[in-house]
């Protein structure tokens, strides 16, 4: 594939709408919020749900809590043991997943709509939500399981690379937390860990359960309460919030020695954070910048211009706080000088000299032209209902969005980018085989 | 790509109820359409027939190579000017090439076919092929190289796994090439594989999405109808000889934990009505990895705890010969020995005893309720019906497939099992990880090409 990074950040990036989506919403009793999309177009159902009981929830000496409290959760249920999870739910050919962030945890279901598989389906579904076992046999293989996969990130420069930067851009902050943890803080977790986490985060008052596909609102709404009927008792407001993130004070350069072929490179700073009244004309610079793909100036003059990588992408996670502004590369070894330099310069002229009309131009013909694709399948628009819900945005969200980008000017971009990014203090990690100055 | 051991799990079919529909136009491009009216968009995939199994020694990935410079312009569409074209209509492009094809492909409003089909007709005859550009973009195609392969110890495990497994056929070759072969490639190689193989009898173009039958047909007609065909090569069949006795290969880089693959040759899926055998094999990868409760996961992972992951793929649509593959990561204190002898623990069970009713029901209910859900991404389905037609297979195969599962008999996945998953057969490849050496860096690789 010609560029195939570039393709996956930005289906994580997509942000997007269609006029009049028909999302029902409403609270139950218990204070979960349901986001529904009545749709019979197939014959399957899509459910998930979310709770705020990320990584960012864990503290410095237990990192790595709330994904193998995620983990476990269909690890062993009831009166289920993890292989009877997996066969029951294999039976009617349902998929169960899981997702975690630094704020959210989130299970997906997906299933046939026909009565005998979604109820089957559905009854795991809430076993695994409402009654996880977390066997302390069980936690220790799934340990044993994660330490390996740390293992593994060792003797990978990318994941090397990724952690160095969240520790320099995040500092102190939860967001520089791995999700994974760290094999010192895995290997001390206990089964009564677990426990008071998995009580302490995943609350009914805070769950947002999405659903789309072939049932009625009524269904959906019995299948709402089922899926939170025994959740741990209601929560505090405080058990939900993350503290704000600090902007850098100075440039941070890290450089890690690893034998490899290529360098692995990130820069970036802290972003902003979901809602931020900049981040629309932040989303449409940052497609002209780095992340339009072909149509972007950093895959211009490091790869067009110069073949210097195969992929150069920048993006904006917005998160419950700010989340990171990351611009990422590799290129052959003894580049490694000359791709930072490129990359530092086009990012230092983007925020000094800001964008032609032109590229906006194309920025928004993209963006706005293509909002029907990002909204296509049920798949997609699931995610959009679980983001809407978990951050609270309007319902309108998706059919607010080609109308805020299409009035992102020029002069907003400038302006917004100097406010937020500071080319004077970015945080730069290089992996490789580099000398270490 | 191919060479993505998961990826080929997913070779499963589309719902009975729609009805693909196809044509071919006077100069031999073939179309298949799918209608599918959920959502105002549209997939256009444009099929060569020609991947990596279609080159010679010392021009490995000229293939890959020629997949890049096929966004460097034509006359009338000059360098860039593709991707913007795309971009500005809303749309996504890009392309990706394995060892059986080439495929090109956009994603776009439905109202903008018209544009896709243009442009791809007009690099199917016209690309311009600079000398400068071809420079240029051959430093990006080792870049890639090095982040997909070289850097990357799994995958160096599979890149020697296929050049021991196969000897004759040009499977044993990597689809992005050999490193010396990517620096010695020319702009002229590039131009003589495009004129070999860029030609509209030699492609297939299929269209997923809101749209009609006649309207494709117009514009395909219009668009690709005056481009003439041209005589094709033969292609030798270059059959892979009988394998007669264990292959063993071992992957030594800088690496932490070791990692096991094991290859068996098997069929794959030639006549759509009468061969059995390939779908008792993807039943019997089912049985072993198809799902969560399935052998592998729950014996090897969560009873024996000898491995961390373990899977089976093997994939019944191709062009050339099969593979049947089992990997793994081995477990805190086990080996890739031990995970081998517990793999094979695995397959011998199957062969004595056999798999159960209920191991295969589960997997057949996962067959037809993944039918469902694929048809949730246009996408997804246009992969299928490409890659069904460009391994000779009829577009009615990929409907059929849900019936050709279901009729699989457990005495079948036994007896593919027991013919096939043979140590004269089999191919095991192993990573042995090197220690990490933080403070000497490594010499650069001997007979690289320094381009500056």
């Amino acid at each position: 594939m010609r560029n195939w990074i570039v393709f996956i950040v930005t289906m994580l990036m997509s942000v997007v709408a269609q006029a009049g989506l028909p999302i029902q919403h409403w609270q139950l009793a218990n204070g979960a919020r349901v986001y529904f999309i009545e749709s019979h177009d197939l014959p399957m159902l899509d459910v998930s749900v979310d709770f705020a009981a990320g990584s960012a929830y864990d503290s410095a000496d237990k990192s790595g809590l709330a994904s193998l409290t995620h983990r476990m959760l269909d690890q062993g249920a009831g009166n289920l043991t993890d292989n009877q999870i997996a066969s029951n739910l294999a039976d009617v050919g349902a998929q169960l997943s899981g997702s975690l962030d630094a704020d959210r945890a989130g299970v997906t279901l997906r299933t046939l709509s026909s009565r005998e598989e979604r109820v089957a389906a559905l009854a795991m579904l809430t076993q695994v939500l409402n009654a996880p076992t977390f066997a302390a046999n069980v936690i220790a293989r799934e340990k044993a399981r994660v330490i390996a996969g740390l293992q593994a990130t060792e003797a990978d420069p990318a994941s090397l690379a990724a952690r160095a930067f969240a520790q320099a851009v995040f500092a102190n902050h939860p967001y520089s937390y791995r999700d994974t943890g760290e094999i010192a803080t895995v290997s001390k977790l206990t089964a009564a860990d677990l426990r008071q986490f998995y009580q302490t985060h995943y609350n009914a008052n805070h769950a947002v359960i999405a659903l789309i596909g072939d049932i009625s609102r009524a269904e959906a709404n019995a299948i709402a309460q089922q899926l939170t009927m025994s959740l741990p008792a209601n929560n505090l407001a405080a058990n939900t919030s993350i503290a704000t993130v600090t902007p850098l004070a100075t440039a941070v350069a890290r450089t890690i020695p690893y034998p490899a072929q290529q360098s692995q490179i990130l820069l970036g700073q802290p972003g902003v954070a979901r809602g931020d009244p900049d981040y629309f004309a932040l989303y449409v610079g940052n497609y002209i910048l780095g992340g339009g793909g072909f149509d972007s100036r950093l895959m211009a003059e490091v790869r067009q211009k110069r073949g210097l990588a195969y992929s150069v992408y920048s993006y904006f996670m917005p998160m419950k706080q700010a989340g990171a502004f990351q611009v990422g590369l590799q290129t052959k070894a003894d580049q490694t000088d000359q791709a930072l330099a490129v990359v530092r310069d086009t990012l230092a002229n983007f925020i000094r000299d800001g964008v032609t009309d032109d590229e906006l131009t194309q920025a928004k013909n993209n963006i706005i032209g293509g909002f029907p694709l990002r909204i296509d399948s049920n798949k997609e628009l699931l995610a959009y209902l679980a983001m809407i819900g978990f951050y609270q945005q309007p319902l309108t969200y998706l059919d607010d969005f080609p109308k805020r980008v299409a009035e992102v000017t020029s002069a907003q971009i400038k302006s917004a980018f100097a406010r937020h990014i500071y080319a004077d203090k970015l945080v730069s990690v290089v992996v490789g085989n580099v000398v270490v100055k | 790509m191919k060479s993505w051991l998961i990826a080929s799990l997913l070779c499963m079919s589309l719902p009975a109820t729609a009805a693909v529909q196809q044509f071919t136009l006077d100069n031999g491009l073939q179309v298949i359409v799918q209608e599918d009216h959920r959502a105002p968009i549209v997939v256009s995939q444009l099929w060569y027939r020609a991947g990596s199994m279609d080159e010679f020694n010392g021009t490995t990935g000229i293939a890959h190579m020629l997949e890049h410079m096929m966004f460097k312009g034509t006359k009338e569409v000059p360098e860039g000017q593709f991707s913007k074209l795309i971009a500005a209509a809303g749309g996504r492009e890009n392309a990706f090439t394995n060892t059986d094809n080439t495929v090109y492909f956009e994603q776009l409003q439905k109202d903008k076919l018209a544009l896709a089909l243009r442009l791809e007709a007009d690099r199917m005859h016209n690309l311009l092929l600079d000398d400068d550009s071809f420079a240029k973009e051959n430093k990006v195609v080792m870049e890639e190289r090095r982040l997909r392969t070289d850097d990357q110890p799994q995958a160096l495990v599979y890149e020697n796994m296929m050049a021991v497994a196969f000897q004759a056929s040009t499977y044993r070759r990597p689809v992005i090439g050999w490193m010396n072969d990517i620096e010695n490639l020319t702009a002229n190689d590039a131009r003589a594989w495009y004129q070999r193989w860029y030609a509209p009898n030699n492609a297939t173009l299929v269209i997923v999405g809101d749209v009609t039958l006649d309207a494709v047909k117009a514009l395909a007609t219009q668009y690709f109808g005056t481009i003439p065909s041209k005589p094709l090569p033969i292609r030798k069949p270059q059959a892979e000889p009988a394998q007669v006795g264990i292959k063993r290969v071992n992957v030594q880089a800088p690496a932490k934990l070791p990692y096991l693959l094991m290859a068996y040759h098997v069929p794959v899926l030639r006549d759509a009505d009468k061969d059995v055998e390939p779908f008792a094999l993807e039943v019997l990868a089912g049985i072993l990895d198809g799902n969560e409760a399935a052998r592998l996961g729950r014996v090897l992972v969560r009873e024996q705890r000898v491995a961390t992951q373990a899977g089976a793929s093997y994939d019944l649509v191709a062009r050339g010969p099969g593979l049947f593959m089992l990997d793994g990561t081995p477990a805190q204190g086990k080996t890739a020995v031990d995970l081998e002898a517990a793999l094979r623990v695995q397959v011998a069970a199957i062969i004595q005893t056999g798999v159960s009713t209920d191991e295969l029901k589960r997997v057949k209910a996962q067959v037809i309720a993944n039918n469902v859900y694929q048809r949730d991404s246009t996408f997804y389905q246009a992969m299928q019906l490409g890659e069904y037609v460009s391994a000779g297979l009829p577009v009615t195969a990929v409907a059929d497939h849900v019936a050709k599962i279901q009729a699989v008999t457990a005495a079948q996945v036994q007896a593919v099992a027991r013919k096939y998953l043979v140590d004269s057969g089999l191919t095991v490849a192993t990573l042995d990880p090197q220690p990490i050496n933080k403070t000497t860096p490594r010499a650069p690789v001997a007979g690289m090409r320094h381009v500056n």
